[in-house]
């Protein structure tokens, strides 16, 4: 079951690039593993090691504190590509609890949601000023769905109803779903 | 939400109807009910674990089927009968699937099963894949599967335990898009190069949310497994499934296979299929239109699958730092011809062109000509029933007699977590899904092409056109 999200306030850590795919977020030779836990040190792997596996001491990525900075921003079209859930296990694990883009996956944003991973899609100005201040500070609000920048009055974004109900009251998704069992088992039964 | 019964429906929108356990609303998603779940072993032991800490069982087993596929090695297993898995993690990731699937009472095709093979490969050729059905998987090219008409998406892992537990999925109904390829593809013009063109009108963020139907004269004249090509690489225009409406060529392509419909229970199945047509005056949320005509060759030459131009190209200018940096990992420049640069790698497989038609092409090329020196070519079978079929045919001998590889079925260098993978620097000619940086080996620089490109050139050593060879062998 996820975290909850009610509140987050955070500085912001900007990866200003344009289609980052959930191959960059965690490639895939990091998948052979059948646990979930642990994957922030595979996140980003190749953009944070060289190619003889040497950390890159001045990739951003590597000098970046989570403890402050908790909400990435990145670049358009965010976590394109495969569907592995590990991309958002790999994003928590590493730190973040927020993504802002001017638009994510379909996919990575219901498996982001299902984790407590807050995906928040802006607009093309909001998404440029936060690119232009990196480390700014951020104040995400679910429960009201806005996002205050500095001190300027805030934005309001939207989050799939359910998936913020979820977030926001810690309901369990599938414990939800298996109390629908009476509903499916009549669909089951109906004549072909 | 459901359409009035009276208005008319997309194809979409009557398999979408019909899966509806509880309908959408503003607060919670529709509960939609799931035919078929396909899984592997790399999306599945987390979803297995959710389900054992609950203590709950796979509510439908009968629903479910299982292939390794991602982790596995493509070379043959040693004297000592060990497979030579890349990590201990791979191996132990199989072997937890095959324990899942022991508990769970799922059908796995295992290494010793003739049925194992790529997980989209092996769905509809062992007749799994069924029109008008919902088919779900652990895998974004889970659209494979639309081809045949069926509403066919990929999940996270956390989704692959909710279809474990209930058969069910939590989804809002996506947005139609409907693109239509009008006239016919010129010869020597292939699925692949049509799916590389539609990608690049789309874009590659394009058709997010939306669920595609391809349409029009040149998608009817598609084989299926050209159908399967196109719909395979939706996600790459970041759609969420793709489709095409059955037919005759659908009926025939499914009929007699093993999961498919038998004798009388077929033809009264296809006399229900028939009906899954968009009809006449439906409205879609977005319309596409191109002509086939103009299609030639195609390749990529960024690090998004929608950034194609023709084979022999000039390599465009960027118009984003986005694009400048792509050209700059992929060392190409622009205005500089696509065939410019040495290729140090060519593979032949994956659930986009792995099947026995893309060897075919492949081979039609390859036959009696050389892989060139320096050149390392791989051809990797999508399934054990491709790899029986090729051998019978003699294509392994084309391949093997021109300096390729010729290897056991599985996704290999597509995504390279097997140990197969392009090294550092090299520039690849692939026929898979994804040319992101890495995707095929840190470091590794993929041009997605078709087969027959892929096979033209591994002959020259540059990316070529294989309309040249095709024409050799005519005058031969």
């Amino acid at each position: 079951m996820p975290e909850r999200f009610t509140t987050l306030t955070s500085s912001t850590f900007v990866l200003p690039q344009a289609n980052i795919d959930t191959d960059q977020i965690i490639p895939a030779r990091f998948l052979t593993t059948t646990s979930q836990k642990g994957l922030g040190a595979a996140a980003f792997y190749d953009w944070r090691y060289d190619a003889q596996g040497d950390l890159l001491p001045d990739a951003p990525l590597n000098t970046v504190d989570t403890t402050e900075h908790r909400v990435l921003v990145a670049g358009d079209n965010f976590a394109c590509g495969s569907s592995r859930e590990h991309a958002p296990w790999a994003l928590l694990d590493f730190g973040f609890r927020a993504v802002i883009s001017t638009s994510i996956a379909d996919i990575f944003a219901s498996n982001a949601l299902k984790n407590g991973l807050l995906p928040i899609c802006v607009g093309p100005e909001t998404h440029a000023r936060l690119l232009a201040e990196p480390g700014g500070r951020v104040i995400i609000d679910l429960e009201r769905s806005e996002l205050s920048i500095g001190n300027e009055p805030p934005i309001s974004f939207e989050t799939e109803p359910f998936a913020r109900r979820c977030l926001l009251d810690g309901v369990d998704t599938l414990g939800w779903l298996l109390e629908r069992l009476p509903a499916i088992e009549a669909f089951e039964s109906r004549p072909a | 939400m459901s359409s009035p019964p009276n208005q008319p429906r997309t194809l979409f929108d009557k398999i979408w109807d019909a899966h509806i356990v509880q309908a959408e609303t503003k607060e919670t998603p529709a509960v939609l009910y799931v035919d078929m779940h396909l899984v592997h072993e790399v999306t599945s032991p987390q979803a297995f674990a959710a389900l054992d800490e609950r203590g709950l069982c796979v509510r439908r087993p009968d629903r479910t089927y299982a292939t390794i596929d991602h982790s596995t090695p493509t070379l043959p297993a040693g004297a000592d009968g060990a497979r030579p898995y890349a990590t201990l993690a791979a191996a132990a990731q199989v072997e937890t699937l095959r324990q899942n699937c022991a508990k769970h009472g799922i059908r796995l095709a295992d290494w010793d099963s003739a049925d194992r093979g790529i997980v989209h490969v092996i769905g509809p050729e062992l007749g799994l894949t069924h029109p008008g059905t919902v088919i779900v998987c652990g895998d974004s090219h889970t659209a494979t599967h639309g081809a045949f008409g069926a509403l066919a998406f990929g999940i996270g892992t956390s989704e692959v335990s909710h279809v474990l537990a209930t058969q069910c999925l939590l989804q809002r109904k996506p947005q139609r898009m409907r693109f239509t390829v009008n006239g016919r593809l010129r010869p020597g013009v292939l699925a692949k190069d049509l799916t590389l063109a539609v990608i690049a009108r789309i874009g590659f963020g394009g058709g997010s949310g939306f669920v595609i139907e391809y349409a029009g004269e040149c998608i009817r004249n598609l084989d299926m497994e050209g159908r399967m090509t196109l719909c395979n690489m939706s996600i790459e225009a970041g759609a969420r499934a793709g489709m095409v409406a059955p037919d005759e060529t659908t009926f025939a392509f499914l009929r007699g296979r093993r999961h498919a419909p038998q004798s009388e229970a077929f033809e009264a199945a296809v006399a229900k299929w028939r009906e899954l047509r968009t009809d006449d005056g439906a409205v879609f949320d977005s319309e596409i239109e191109i002509d086939a005509a103009e299609i030639t060759p195609m390749a990529t030459f960024g690090t998004t699958p929608d950034a194609s131009v023709a084979v022999g190209a000039l390599v465009p200018a960027p118009r984003s730092d986005s694009e400048s940096k792509a050209l700059e990992y992929m060392r190409f420049e622009a205005g500089v011809a696509n065939t410019h640069h040495d290729v140090n790698v060519v593979f032949i497989g994956s659930c986009t062109n792995g099947r026995i038609s893309d060897l075919r092409d492949a081979a039609a090329i390859l036959r009696g000509r050389f892989v060139k020196d320096g050149v390392r070519m791989l051809v990797v079978p999508g399934s054990e029933a491709v790899r029986r079929q090729a051998e019978a045919e003699g294509l392994d001998r084309v391949f093997i007699e021109a300096g390729a590889e010729w290897r056991l079925p599985g996704c290999s260098m597509c995504i390279a977590m097997n140990g197969d993978f392009v090294g550092a620097g090299q520039l690849a000619v692939s026929t898979s899904n994804r040319n992101f940086e890495g995707r095929q080996g840190k470091g590794a620089r993929t041009i997605l092409a078709s087969p027959a490109t892929a096979a033209a050139s591994a002959i020259a050593g540059v990316l070529a056109d294989p309309r040249t060879f095709a024409r050799e062998t005519e005058h031969a």
